[in-house]
């Protein structure tokens, strides 16, 4: 019982720094949870390579907050990353749509990997290809049995 | 010789992109809000808190807002080139006060010079959210339908109001 104590204790002290930075707390953990989850897709623009859950710039606190107010009014996930691109961009999604501008970004790395594969089939068919076309003749044979001092084929070399 | 040719080109190409992406400025995202209507705003004026003032008040004149904030070291930089801006009188300049604390704000403007025609106070940043705000400063030209026309993200220096801005609204009041 002491222990769990002390425990509870360091856990409180542990958290209070963090929680002292959050916003206006709200009673309601389902809000929270969504405002978590949708700050986990969106982008910091200050501290442009952090999400607005990470961040603990000004700007991202106001977004956040911004954020809860929309999910408090019953806004759905769509109305409010509408809301934040209208006013920042694309730039805010971590995930961007998939329409003309970002075609190459969305498409690209699929049409570098059938291009490689185009490149492999090739080369693989080539290699084929000239290995099929000179079989060695009997000639040929000849001279590379009598380079390894072997009789002819035919016979086992052992 | 020609079996380097294709490796080469290929190396060209994504030296290319990788020097242009250099000398991209990532801090500069492209405003979705160019061409677009400004945002309604309804704030109190700095110097006279009871007055409120709206942007629909501005209908029919191209006019510049401007975010600034006392905080805002940048600001200071920026600041002598609004007044002289200001001086030659092409347009009105609106400053919007951002999240910024009014007594500090007035007495910035006394030090510095006021090249607002109205200071507008942003306390909360809420108007700052709607105009895409996230750095200070940042500016904005409206033409007179009250649509964006032009947004800078961080300084306006003298070259761009000689070379962007004054182009821009010459080419907007006629």
């Amino acid at each position: 019982m002491h222990r769990f104590a002390v425990a509870a204790l360091l856990f409180a002290l542990a958290c209070g720094p963090a929680l002292a930075q959050k916003p206006a707390p709200v009673a309601d953990p389902a809000v929270d949870r969504r405002v978590q989850e949708l700050s986990n897709e969106l982008r910091c623009l200050v501290c442009q390579n952090q999400t607005l859950a990470d961040s603990n710039a000004e700007l991202a606190v106001d977004l956040r907050n911004a954020v809860r107010e929309q999910v408090v009014a019953g806004r759905t996930d769509a109305q409010i990353f509408e809301y934040l691109v209208a006013r920042y961009g694309d730039f805010v999604l971590y995930r961007p749509p998939f329409k003309a501008t970002t075609l190459l970004l969305w498409a690209g790395p699929f049409v570098l990997l059938l291009a490689a594969l185009g490149v492999l089939f090739g080369a693989l068919r080539r290699r084929r290809g000239q290995a099929a076309e000179a079989p060695p003749d009997a000639e040929e044979q000849a001279r590379a049995a009598a380079l390894l001092g072997t009789p002819g084929p035919g016979r086992d070399g052992t | 010789m020609k079996k380097f040719l294709l490796p080469l080109a290929l190396f060209l190409v994504v030296v290319g992109f990788l020097g242009v992406g250099l000398k991209l400025n990532p801090r500069e995202v492209p405003s979705p809000l160019i061409g677009k209507p400004a945002p309604l705003f309804s704030l109190p004026v700095l110097h006279q808190p009871d007055k409120v003032m709206t942007n629909a008040d501005l209908k029919g004149q191209v006019w510049m807002l401007n975010v600034w904030a006392s905080w805002c070291v940048s600001c200071r930089e920026e600041h002598p080139v609004l007044v002289d801006l200001a001086k030659r009188n092409v347009l009105p300049i609106y400053g919007l006060n951002y999240k910024d604390k009014t007594d500090e704000a007035k007495a910035w403007l006394k030090q510095f010079g006021d090249p607002y025609t109205l200071s507008l106070v942003d306390a909360q940043g809420r108007i700052g959210i709607d105009y895409g705000v996230y750095g200070v400063p940042e500016t904005y030209v409206i033409d007179r339908e009250g649509v964006i026309r032009y947004k800078r993200i961080g300084i306006v220096t003298e070259d761009l109001v000689r070379e962007k801005i004054l182009p821009l609204v010459a080419e907007l009041k006629k």
